[in-house]
Protein backbone atom coordinates (compact mmCIF):
# COMPACT_ATOMS: atom_id res chain seq x y z
CA UNK A 1 0.00 0.00 0.00
CA UNK A 2 1.23 3.14 -0.79
CA UNK A 3 2.60 5.42 1.86
CA UNK A 4 0.82 8.64 0.71
CA UNK A 5 -1.89 9.27 -1.88
CA UNK A 6 -4.17 12.45 -2.75
CA UNK A 7 -6.92 12.56 -4.62
CA UNK A 8 -8.79 15.37 -6.19
CA UNK A 9 -12.72 14.28 -7.24
CA UNK A 10 -14.76 16.67 -9.49
CA UNK A 11 -17.92 16.95 -11.12
CA UNK A 12 -21.34 18.21 -11.83
CA UNK A 13 -23.17 19.30 -8.37
CA UNK A 14 -25.16 16.29 -8.08
CA UNK A 15 -22.44 13.58 -9.71
CA UNK A 16 -21.74 12.49 -5.90
CA UNK A 17 -18.26 13.76 -5.55
CA UNK A 18 -18.71 14.38 -1.86
CA UNK A 19 -20.00 11.07 -1.34
CA UNK A 20 -17.42 9.23 -2.56
CA UNK A 21 -14.87 11.89 -1.00
CA UNK A 22 -16.48 11.03 1.84
CA UNK A 23 -16.61 7.09 1.43
CA UNK A 24 -13.02 6.85 0.69
CA UNK A 25 -12.00 9.34 3.68
CA UNK A 26 -14.18 6.90 6.34
CA UNK A 27 -12.83 3.51 4.96
CA UNK A 28 -9.02 5.13 5.54
CA UNK A 29 -9.88 6.22 8.61
CA UNK A 30 -11.88 2.65 9.68
CA UNK A 31 -8.64 1.20 7.72
CA UNK A 32 -6.16 2.25 10.62
CA UNK A 33 -4.78 5.13 8.20
CA UNK A 34 -4.41 9.15 8.77
CA UNK A 35 -6.67 11.11 6.47
CA UNK A 36 -8.57 14.37 5.51
CA UNK A 37 -11.30 15.55 3.43
CA UNK A 38 -12.33 19.10 2.08
CA UNK A 39 -15.09 20.52 -0.36
CA UNK A 40 -13.72 23.35 -2.07
CA UNK A 41 -17.27 25.06 -2.48
CA UNK A 42 -18.36 28.36 -3.24
CA UNK A 43 -19.54 30.72 -6.55
CA UNK A 44 -18.48 27.42 -8.80
CA UNK A 45 -20.76 25.61 -6.98
CA UNK A 46 -23.59 27.49 -8.68
CA UNK A 47 -22.54 27.30 -11.95
CA UNK A 48 -20.45 24.06 -12.84
CA UNK A 49 -17.80 22.02 -10.79
CA UNK A 50 -18.13 20.97 -7.27
CA UNK A 51 -14.77 19.15 -6.12
CA UNK A 52 -13.05 17.74 -2.76
CA UNK A 53 -9.68 16.65 -1.94
CA UNK A 54 -8.52 13.67 -0.16
CA UNK A 55 -5.17 12.97 1.48
CA UNK A 56 -4.00 9.43 2.38
CA UNK A 57 -1.00 9.44 4.47
CA UNK A 58 0.45 6.59 7.47
CA UNK A 59 1.29 10.07 9.06
CA UNK A 60 -0.62 12.54 10.57
CA UNK A 61 -1.79 14.95 8.05
CA UNK A 62 -0.42 18.50 6.72
CA UNK A 63 -1.46 20.54 3.99
CA UNK A 64 -5.24 18.84 3.51
CA UNK A 65 -4.79 20.87 0.15
CA UNK A 66 -3.04 20.10 -3.45
CA UNK A 67 -1.98 22.11 -6.06
CA UNK A 68 -0.57 19.30 -8.19
CA UNK A 69 -2.45 16.53 -7.00
CA UNK A 70 -1.41 12.59 -7.60
CA UNK A 71 -4.28 11.59 -8.74
CA UNK A 72 -7.96 12.64 -9.75
CA UNK A 73 -10.91 11.55 -10.24
CA UNK A 74 -13.00 13.63 -12.79
CA UNK A 75 -16.81 13.15 -13.92
CA UNK A 76 -17.37 15.80 -16.58
CA UNK A 77 -15.27 18.16 -18.90
CA UNK A 78 -15.08 21.16 -17.16
CA UNK A 79 -13.50 19.34 -14.39
CA UNK A 80 -10.92 17.32 -16.69
CA UNK A 81 -10.37 21.30 -18.25
CA UNK A 82 -9.03 22.23 -14.72
CA UNK A 83 -7.28 19.29 -13.04
CA UNK A 84 -5.22 17.84 -16.14
CA UNK A 85 -3.20 20.66 -16.10
CA UNK A 86 -2.33 20.28 -12.55
CA UNK A 87 -1.96 16.03 -12.74
CA UNK A 88 1.70 14.93 -11.77
CA UNK A 89 3.57 14.06 -14.48
CA UNK A 90 3.32 10.88 -12.48
CA UNK A 91 -0.22 10.86 -11.60
CA UNK A 92 -3.00 8.58 -12.55
CA UNK A 93 -6.65 10.19 -13.45
CA UNK A 94 -9.94 8.27 -13.60
CA UNK A 95 -11.80 9.73 -16.53
CA UNK A 96 -15.11 9.77 -16.99
CA UNK A 97 -15.80 8.54 -20.75
CA UNK A 98 -18.89 8.50 -20.89
CA UNK A 99 -19.40 12.56 -20.80
CA UNK A 100 -15.96 13.35 -21.51
CA UNK A 101 -14.62 13.36 -25.37
CA UNK A 102 -11.47 11.28 -25.79
CA UNK A 103 -9.25 13.54 -27.87
CA UNK A 104 -9.75 15.88 -25.07
CA UNK A 105 -7.52 13.85 -22.87
CA UNK A 106 -3.29 14.03 -22.83
CA UNK A 107 -2.38 11.02 -23.72
CA UNK A 108 1.40 11.74 -22.31
CA UNK A 109 -0.68 10.98 -18.52
CA UNK A 110 -1.41 7.70 -17.29
CA UNK A 111 -5.64 7.72 -17.75
CA UNK A 112 -8.07 4.83 -16.65
CA UNK A 113 -11.09 6.29 -19.50
CA UNK A 114 -14.13 4.46 -18.07
CA UNK A 115 -17.70 4.93 -19.39
CA UNK A 116 -18.75 5.66 -15.44
CA UNK A 117 -22.61 6.57 -16.32
CA UNK A 118 -22.93 3.93 -18.72
CA UNK A 119 -22.03 1.15 -16.54
CA UNK A 120 -23.65 2.81 -13.88
CA UNK A 121 -26.74 2.59 -16.27
CA UNK A 122 -26.17 -1.07 -16.77
CA UNK A 123 -26.67 -1.53 -12.87
CA UNK A 124 -29.68 -0.03 -12.93
CA UNK A 125 -29.08 3.56 -12.07
CA UNK A 126 -27.44 6.18 -13.46
CA UNK A 127 -26.57 8.31 -9.95
CA UNK A 128 -23.74 4.90 -9.24
CA UNK A 129 -21.35 6.98 -12.55
CA UNK A 130 -19.38 7.51 -9.06
CA UNK A 131 -19.20 4.66 -7.58
CA UNK A 132 -17.84 2.71 -10.76
CA UNK A 133 -15.16 5.83 -10.74
CA UNK A 134 -14.42 5.10 -7.24
CA UNK A 135 -13.71 1.62 -7.77
CA UNK A 136 -11.65 2.28 -10.81
CA UNK A 137 -9.49 4.46 -8.98
CA UNK A 138 -8.74 1.79 -6.31
CA UNK A 139 -7.48 -0.36 -8.69
CA UNK A 140 -5.44 2.33 -10.40
CA UNK A 141 -3.74 3.77 -7.38
CA UNK A 142 -4.07 0.34 -4.94
CA UNK A 143 -4.62 2.97 -1.78
CA UNK A 144 -7.19 1.07 -0.51
CA UNK A 145 -8.89 -2.65 -0.46
CA UNK A 146 -11.74 -2.61 -2.30
CA UNK A 147 -13.60 -4.60 0.71
CA UNK A 148 -12.66 -1.62 2.90
CA UNK A 149 -14.51 0.63 1.13
CA UNK A 150 -17.30 -1.35 0.40
CA UNK A 151 -17.34 -2.18 3.61
CA UNK A 152 -17.43 1.43 4.58
CA UNK A 153 -20.44 2.37 2.65
CA UNK A 154 -22.63 1.44 5.61
CA UNK A 155 -21.58 3.59 7.68
CA UNK A 156 -21.78 6.52 4.96
CA UNK A 157 -25.12 6.08 3.42
CA UNK A 158 -27.88 7.35 5.27
CA UNK A 159 -30.85 4.57 6.96
CA UNK A 160 -32.83 5.63 4.30
CA UNK A 161 -31.35 4.73 1.68
CA UNK A 162 -29.71 1.39 2.89
CA UNK A 163 -31.20 -0.56 0.57
CA UNK A 164 -29.41 0.47 -1.90
CA UNK A 165 -25.94 -0.53 -0.45
CA UNK A 166 -25.52 -3.50 -2.24
CA UNK A 167 -25.66 -1.66 -5.57
CA UNK A 168 -23.60 0.46 -4.65
CA UNK A 169 -21.06 -2.29 -3.95
CA UNK A 170 -21.32 -3.66 -7.23
CA UNK A 171 -21.02 -0.61 -8.69
CA UNK A 172 -17.44 -0.26 -6.94
CA UNK A 173 -16.59 -3.89 -7.92
CA UNK A 174 -17.29 -3.11 -11.63
CA UNK A 175 -15.36 -0.08 -11.68
CA UNK A 176 -12.28 -2.06 -10.29
CA UNK A 177 -12.73 -4.74 -12.25
CA UNK A 178 -12.68 -2.15 -15.37
CA UNK A 179 -9.60 -0.86 -14.53
CA UNK A 180 -7.71 -3.88 -13.60
CA UNK A 181 -8.89 -5.34 -17.15
CA UNK A 182 -7.65 -1.92 -18.58
CA UNK A 183 -4.11 -2.50 -16.89
CA UNK A 184 -4.17 -5.96 -18.53
CA UNK A 185 -4.45 -4.14 -21.63
CA UNK A 186 -1.38 -1.66 -21.12
CA UNK A 187 0.72 -4.22 -19.92
CA UNK B 1 -8.91 -2.51 12.92
CA UNK B 2 -8.31 -2.13 16.90
CA UNK B 3 -10.18 -0.91 19.49
CA UNK B 4 -8.73 2.77 19.41
CA UNK B 5 -9.02 2.96 15.93
CA UNK B 6 -12.97 2.20 16.24
CA UNK B 7 -13.19 5.30 18.59
CA UNK B 8 -12.42 7.63 15.46
CA UNK B 9 -15.33 9.13 14.35
CA UNK B 10 -14.85 10.97 10.84
CA UNK B 11 -16.14 15.01 11.37
CA UNK B 12 -15.56 18.55 10.82
CA UNK B 13 -13.61 21.18 12.76
CA UNK B 14 -16.70 22.88 12.80
CA UNK B 15 -18.56 19.13 14.10
CA UNK B 16 -15.70 18.85 16.85
CA UNK B 17 -16.15 22.46 17.90
CA UNK B 18 -19.80 21.31 18.88
CA UNK B 19 -18.90 18.28 20.44
CA UNK B 20 -15.58 19.56 22.39
CA UNK B 21 -18.24 22.51 23.83
CA UNK B 22 -20.92 20.03 24.93
CA UNK B 23 -18.39 17.58 26.27
CA UNK B 24 -16.35 20.52 27.96
CA UNK B 25 -19.40 21.81 29.58
CA UNK B 26 -21.30 24.35 27.76
CA UNK B 27 -25.04 24.60 28.54
CA UNK B 28 -25.97 27.34 26.43
CA UNK B 29 -25.30 28.34 22.45
CA UNK B 30 -26.53 31.98 20.98
CA UNK B 31 -25.64 32.68 17.02
CA UNK B 32 -26.86 34.01 14.40
CA UNK B 33 -25.60 32.21 10.68
CA UNK B 34 -22.83 32.83 8.55
CA UNK B 35 -20.71 30.67 6.16
CA UNK B 36 -17.85 28.89 6.97
CA UNK B 37 -19.40 27.85 10.13
CA UNK B 38 -22.60 26.76 10.24
CA UNK B 39 -22.22 23.56 11.28
CA UNK B 40 -21.26 24.49 14.43
CA UNK B 41 -25.05 26.11 15.11
CA UNK B 42 -26.76 23.13 13.31
CA UNK B 43 -24.71 20.37 15.53
CA UNK B 44 -25.54 22.01 18.61
CA UNK B 45 -28.95 22.85 17.76
CA UNK B 46 -29.65 18.92 18.24
CA UNK B 47 -26.41 18.52 21.19
CA UNK B 48 -27.47 20.94 23.67
CA UNK B 49 -31.49 20.27 24.00
CA UNK B 50 -30.04 16.69 24.24
CA UNK B 51 -27.50 17.37 27.01
CA UNK B 52 -29.90 19.66 28.93
CA UNK B 53 -28.82 22.75 27.37
CA UNK B 54 -29.77 25.67 25.33
CA UNK B 55 -29.54 26.74 21.76
CA UNK B 56 -31.18 29.95 20.83
CA UNK B 57 -30.68 31.11 16.80
CA UNK B 58 -30.79 34.93 17.63
CA UNK B 59 -32.08 37.78 15.50
CA UNK B 60 -28.42 39.16 15.18
CA UNK B 61 -25.46 38.68 16.00
CA UNK B 62 -25.24 41.77 18.19
CA UNK B 63 -27.99 39.67 20.21
CA UNK B 64 -26.20 36.38 19.90
CA UNK B 65 -23.26 38.39 21.90
CA UNK B 66 -25.79 40.13 24.40
CA UNK B 67 -27.64 36.79 25.19
CA UNK B 68 -23.68 35.45 25.99
CA UNK B 69 -23.35 38.01 28.18
CA UNK B 70 -26.46 37.83 30.06
CA UNK B 71 -26.01 33.76 29.85
CA UNK B 72 -22.30 34.16 31.09
CA UNK B 73 -22.47 36.70 34.41
CA UNK B 74 -24.98 34.10 35.77
CA UNK B 75 -21.88 31.75 35.70
CA UNK B 76 -23.01 29.29 32.77
CA UNK B 77 -20.63 27.84 30.24
CA UNK B 78 -22.09 29.69 27.28
CA UNK B 79 -20.56 30.50 23.66
CA UNK B 80 -21.10 31.70 20.54
CA UNK B 81 -19.67 31.43 17.20
CA UNK B 82 -19.70 33.52 13.46
CA UNK B 83 -17.11 34.53 11.01
CA UNK B 84 -16.29 37.49 9.32
CA UNK B 85 -18.44 40.72 9.59
CA UNK B 86 -20.92 38.64 12.37
CA UNK B 87 -17.70 38.86 14.89
CA UNK B 88 -17.48 42.80 14.05
CA UNK B 89 -20.78 43.03 15.35
CA UNK B 90 -20.18 41.19 18.40
CA UNK B 91 -17.16 43.48 19.70
CA UNK B 92 -19.55 45.62 21.94
CA UNK B 93 -20.39 42.73 24.11
CA UNK B 94 -16.81 40.92 24.02
CA UNK B 95 -15.39 44.63 25.26
CA UNK B 96 -18.71 44.48 28.04
CA UNK B 97 -17.39 41.21 28.89
CA UNK B 98 -13.98 42.20 29.39
CA UNK B 99 -14.75 45.25 31.48
CA UNK B 100 -17.11 43.47 33.44
CA UNK B 101 -15.23 40.44 34.20
CA UNK B 102 -17.54 38.06 32.48
CA UNK B 103 -15.94 34.25 30.69
CA UNK B 104 -17.73 34.12 26.94
CA UNK B 105 -16.67 31.40 24.57
CA UNK B 106 -16.58 33.19 20.97
CA UNK B 107 -15.55 30.85 18.07
CA UNK B 108 -14.70 32.98 15.25
CA UNK B 109 -14.27 30.48 11.78
CA UNK B 110 -12.47 32.97 9.41
CA UNK B 111 -13.61 33.92 6.36
CA UNK B 112 -11.80 36.44 3.64
CA UNK B 113 -12.60 40.12 4.79
CA UNK B 114 -12.71 43.03 4.47
CA UNK B 115 -16.01 44.06 4.20
CA UNK B 116 -18.54 40.70 2.99
CA UNK B 117 -15.20 39.22 1.59
CA UNK B 118 -15.88 36.00 0.65
CA UNK B 119 -16.17 32.50 2.41
CA UNK B 120 -12.91 31.20 1.52
CA UNK B 121 -9.98 30.72 4.38
CA UNK B 122 -8.16 33.49 5.92
CA UNK B 123 -6.26 34.81 8.64
CA UNK B 124 -6.94 38.17 8.43
CA UNK B 125 -8.96 38.65 11.74
CA UNK B 126 -5.70 38.15 13.53
CA UNK B 127 -5.26 41.83 14.78
CA UNK B 128 -8.52 41.93 16.29
CA UNK B 129 -8.73 38.82 18.09
CA UNK B 130 -5.40 39.69 19.51
CA UNK B 131 -5.60 42.99 20.44
CA UNK B 132 -8.82 43.30 21.98
CA UNK B 133 -11.54 43.98 18.97
CA UNK B 134 -13.63 46.24 20.68
CA UNK B 135 -13.38 49.36 22.25
CA UNK B 136 -11.70 50.21 25.33
CA UNK B 137 -8.32 48.26 26.32
CA UNK B 138 -9.21 44.75 26.64
CA UNK B 139 -7.56 41.60 26.03
CA UNK B 140 -9.47 38.53 24.61
CA UNK B 141 -6.86 34.59 25.50
CA UNK B 142 -7.05 33.71 21.87
CA UNK B 143 -6.68 29.83 21.19
CA UNK B 144 -5.69 29.09 17.27
CA UNK B 145 -6.65 24.99 16.75
CA UNK B 146 -4.83 23.85 13.44
CA UNK B 147 -6.98 20.05 13.39
CA UNK B 148 -10.64 18.97 13.98
CA UNK B 149 -9.08 17.37 16.96
CA UNK B 150 -7.52 20.41 18.02
CA UNK B 151 -10.57 21.80 17.54
CA UNK B 152 -12.17 19.26 20.20
CA UNK B 153 -9.66 19.58 22.93
CA UNK B 154 -9.35 23.60 22.66
CA UNK B 155 -13.17 23.76 23.33
CA UNK B 156 -11.97 22.74 27.03
CA UNK B 157 -9.55 24.97 27.14
CA UNK B 158 -11.49 27.84 26.28
CA UNK B 159 -13.76 27.04 29.51
CA UNK B 160 -11.44 26.41 31.50
CA UNK B 161 -9.82 29.89 30.58
CA UNK B 162 -12.80 31.90 30.72
CA UNK B 163 -13.50 31.01 33.86
CA UNK B 164 -10.53 30.98 35.33
CA UNK B 165 -9.85 34.14 34.37
CA UNK B 166 -13.20 35.46 34.09
CA UNK B 167 -12.53 36.75 30.32
CA UNK B 168 -13.75 36.45 26.86
CA UNK B 169 -11.66 33.77 25.42
CA UNK B 170 -11.79 33.20 21.57
CA UNK B 171 -11.04 30.46 19.57
CA UNK B 172 -9.75 31.54 15.76
CA UNK B 173 -9.94 28.95 13.29
CA UNK B 174 -10.08 29.35 9.63
CA UNK B 175 -12.46 28.44 6.90
CA UNK B 176 -10.41 25.13 6.46
CA UNK B 177 -10.44 24.41 9.76
CA UNK B 178 -13.88 24.39 10.37
CA UNK B 179 -14.52 22.53 6.75
CA UNK B 180 -11.77 20.02 6.81
CA UNK B 181 -13.38 16.36 8.08
CA UNK B 182 -10.79 14.57 9.78
CA UNK B 183 -10.71 11.29 12.25
CA UNK B 184 -11.47 12.65 15.96
CA UNK B 185 -11.14 11.04 18.99
CA UNK B 186 -13.90 12.15 21.40
CA UNK B 187 -12.49 11.99 24.32
CA UNK B 188 -11.31 14.81 27.22
CA UNK B 189 -7.63 15.66 27.38
CA UNK B 190 -6.13 14.56 30.36
CA UNK B 191 -5.70 18.27 31.67
CA UNK B 192 -9.38 18.80 31.18
CA UNK B 193 -11.06 20.13 34.09
CA UNK B 194 -14.41 18.77 34.61
CA UNK B 195 -17.73 20.62 33.94
CA UNK B 196 -18.58 20.86 37.70
CA UNK B 197 -15.46 22.55 38.29
CA UNK B 198 -15.36 25.07 35.56
CA UNK B 199 -18.84 26.54 36.84
CA UNK B 200 -17.01 25.98 40.55
CA UNK B 201 -14.43 28.92 39.51
CA UNK B 202 -17.20 30.97 39.08
CA UNK B 203 -18.63 30.55 42.95
CA UNK B 204 -17.49 33.69 43.87
CA UNK B 205 -19.25 36.25 41.60
CA UNK B 206 -21.97 34.61 39.13
CA UNK B 207 -25.32 36.40 39.40
CA UNK B 208 -27.42 33.62 40.68
CA UNK B 209 -29.99 35.89 43.47
CA UNK B 210 -29.06 34.82 47.04
CA UNK B 211 -28.37 31.87 45.70
CA UNK B 212 -26.98 29.18 48.20
CA UNK B 213 -25.79 32.35 50.21
CA UNK B 214 -29.16 32.69 52.35
CA UNK B 215 -31.37 35.34 52.67
CA UNK B 216 -29.73 38.92 52.85
CA UNK B 217 -26.61 37.75 51.38
CA UNK B 218 -25.03 41.04 49.90
CA UNK B 219 -25.86 41.79 46.31
CA UNK B 220 -23.68 41.16 43.31
CA UNK B 221 -22.92 44.08 40.84
CA UNK B 222 -20.69 42.93 37.61
CA UNK B 223 -21.08 46.28 35.04
CA UNK B 224 -18.50 47.79 33.42
CA UNK B 225 -19.38 51.38 33.73
CA UNK B 226 -16.73 53.10 36.21
CA UNK B 227 -17.66 57.10 36.91
CA UNK B 228 -16.27 58.31 40.33
CA UNK B 229 -12.81 59.85 40.13
CA UNK B 230 -10.13 57.75 39.86
CA UNK B 231 -12.27 54.50 39.59
CA UNK B 232 -11.85 53.16 36.45
CA UNK B 233 -8.21 53.86 36.48
CA UNK B 234 -8.15 51.36 39.30
CA UNK B 235 -9.91 48.95 37.07
CA UNK B 236 -8.23 49.26 34.31
CA UNK B 237 -4.97 48.83 36.74
CA UNK B 238 -6.93 45.06 37.61
CA UNK B 239 -7.24 43.89 34.16
CA UNK B 240 -3.87 44.66 33.28
CA UNK B 241 -3.03 42.53 36.33
CA UNK B 242 -5.35 40.02 34.73
CA UNK B 243 -3.23 40.70 31.40
CA UNK B 244 -0.27 40.00 32.84
CA UNK B 245 -1.31 36.80 34.64
CA UNK B 246 -2.31 35.28 31.57
CA UNK B 247 0.97 34.69 30.16
CA UNK B 248 1.27 31.33 32.56
CA UNK B 249 -1.28 30.23 29.74
CA UNK B 250 1.43 30.62 26.59
CA UNK B 251 1.30 27.30 24.49
CA UNK B 252 2.97 26.55 21.56
CA UNK B 253 4.21 23.65 19.45
CA UNK B 254 7.81 23.39 18.02
CA UNK B 255 8.95 20.50 15.12
CA UNK B 256 12.38 20.21 13.92
CA UNK B 257 13.55 23.00 15.39
CA UNK B 258 17.16 21.85 17.07
CA UNK B 259 18.80 21.36 13.85
CA UNK B 260 17.16 24.10 11.73
CA UNK B 261 18.79 27.19 10.48
CA UNK B 262 15.47 28.86 9.15
CA UNK B 263 11.96 28.22 11.38
CA UNK B 264 8.58 28.74 9.90
CA UNK B 265 6.46 30.59 12.74
CA UNK B 266 2.83 29.96 11.29
CA UNK B 267 -0.58 29.57 13.33
CA UNK B 268 -4.02 27.53 12.36
CA UNK B 269 -4.43 25.87 8.77
CA UNK B 270 -1.51 27.36 7.57
CA UNK B 271 0.92 25.92 10.18
CA UNK B 272 -0.09 22.50 9.22
CA UNK B 273 0.19 23.35 5.41
CA UNK B 274 3.47 24.41 6.46
CA UNK B 275 4.57 21.77 7.79
CA UNK B 276 3.79 19.52 4.76
CA UNK B 277 6.20 21.96 2.94
CA UNK B 278 9.01 21.65 5.34
CA UNK B 279 8.61 17.63 5.87
CA UNK B 280 9.18 17.81 1.54
CA UNK B 281 12.23 20.46 2.17
CA UNK B 282 13.52 18.22 4.91
CA UNK B 283 13.44 15.20 3.13
CA UNK B 284 16.08 16.92 0.81
CA UNK B 285 18.69 18.16 3.07
CA UNK B 286 17.35 21.42 3.85
CA UNK B 287 17.83 22.49 7.95
CA UNK B 288 13.90 23.71 8.01
CA UNK B 289 12.18 23.76 11.81
CA UNK B 290 8.30 25.35 12.29
CA UNK B 291 7.16 27.05 15.60
CA UNK B 292 3.21 26.96 15.96
CA UNK B 293 1.52 29.38 18.80
CA UNK B 294 -1.72 27.21 19.83
CA UNK B 295 -2.16 30.75 22.04
CA UNK B 296 -2.03 33.91 19.81
CA UNK B 297 -2.75 35.75 23.24
CA UNK B 298 -0.80 35.46 24.58
CA UNK B 299 1.79 35.34 22.08
CA UNK B 300 4.60 32.66 22.98
CA UNK B 301 7.60 35.16 23.30
CA UNK B 302 9.60 33.89 25.40
CA UNK B 303 9.76 30.26 23.70
CA UNK B 304 10.19 32.24 20.38
CA UNK B 305 13.19 34.24 21.78
CA UNK B 306 14.95 31.26 23.43
CA UNK B 307 15.41 29.94 19.50
CA UNK B 308 16.73 33.34 18.49
CA UNK B 309 20.68 32.15 18.41
CA UNK B 310 21.77 31.11 15.58
CA UNK B 311 18.53 31.37 13.25
CA UNK B 312 16.36 32.99 11.17
CA UNK B 313 12.38 32.93 11.01
CA UNK B 314 10.21 33.47 8.11
CA UNK B 315 6.62 34.22 9.30
CA UNK B 316 3.82 32.63 7.24
CA UNK B 317 0.05 33.42 7.51
CA UNK B 318 -2.79 33.90 5.32
CA UNK B 319 -3.41 37.94 5.62
CA UNK B 320 -0.97 40.86 4.80
CA UNK B 321 1.04 41.25 7.25
CA UNK B 322 -0.85 40.90 10.97
CA UNK B 323 1.19 37.57 13.05
CA UNK B 324 4.54 39.08 12.22
CA UNK B 325 4.54 42.34 13.90
CA UNK B 326 4.11 39.92 17.04
CA UNK B 327 7.21 37.92 16.00
CA UNK B 328 8.96 41.18 15.41
CA UNK B 329 7.91 42.27 19.18
CA UNK B 330 9.21 38.76 20.46
CA UNK B 331 12.39 38.64 18.59
CA UNK B 332 13.24 42.36 19.03
CA UNK B 333 16.28 42.26 16.98
CA UNK B 334 17.42 39.50 18.38
CA UNK B 335 17.11 37.56 14.95
CA UNK B 336 16.17 38.15 10.99
CA UNK B 337 12.66 38.14 10.29
CA UNK B 338 11.42 37.88 6.91
CA UNK B 339 7.36 37.46 6.06
CA UNK B 340 5.01 35.61 3.24
CA UNK B 341 1.91 36.89 3.23
CA UNK B 342 -0.92 34.21 1.49
CA UNK B 343 -3.98 35.91 0.14
CA UNK B 344 -6.99 36.00 2.37
CA UNK B 345 -9.52 33.88 0.28
CA UNK B 346 -7.18 31.10 -1.46
CA UNK B 347 -6.91 27.84 -1.04
CA UNK B 348 -3.13 26.84 -1.04
CA UNK B 349 -1.58 23.64 -0.81
CA UNK B 350 2.06 22.65 0.65
CA UNK B 351 3.44 23.11 -3.06
CA UNK B 352 2.57 26.99 -2.92
CA UNK B 353 4.31 27.78 0.00
CA UNK B 354 8.17 25.71 -0.37
CA UNK B 355 9.03 28.27 -2.52
CA UNK B 356 8.31 30.77 -0.45
CA UNK B 357 10.57 29.05 2.55
CA UNK B 358 13.05 28.48 -0.63
CA UNK B 359 13.52 31.75 -1.03
CA UNK B 360 14.04 32.71 2.71
CA UNK B 361 16.69 30.41 3.05
CA UNK B 362 18.66 31.90 0.26
CA UNK B 363 18.57 35.60 1.62
CA UNK B 364 20.10 33.66 4.43
CA UNK B 365 23.25 32.41 2.56
CA UNK B 366 23.74 35.90 1.10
Amino acid sequence: MAEYQDVIMAGFGGQGVMLIGNLLAQAAMEHGLEVSFIPVYGAEMRGGTANCTVVLDSRPIGSPLVREPLSTIVLNEPSLDKFQPRLRKDGVQIVNASLIREELVDKKLRSVCIPANDMAHELGNVKLANMVALGAWLRATGALPLTAVQEALRRVVSAHYARLIPVNAQALEAGYNFARRAAGQEA
Amino acid sequence: MNASQKERVLIKGNEAVAFGAVDAGCRCYFGYPITPQNEIPEALSVLLPENGGAFVQAESEVAASNMLLGAAACGIPAMTSSSGCGISLMQEAISYMAGSHVPGVIVNMQRGGPGLGDIGPSQGDYFQAVKGGGHGDHRNLVLAPATAQECYDLMFRAFALAFKYANPVMVLGDAIVGQIKEPVRREPPKDALRPEAVMALAKDWRLEGYGGRGEGAAPRLLKSVYLAEGALAGRNRLLMEKYAAMRAECAFEQTDTNDAELIVVAFGSIARIARSAIRRLRADGRKLGLFRPVTLYPFPAEALRALAPGRRFLVMEQNTGQMVEDVLLALNGAAAVSWHGVMPGLFIGADDLTEPILRALKEKKQ
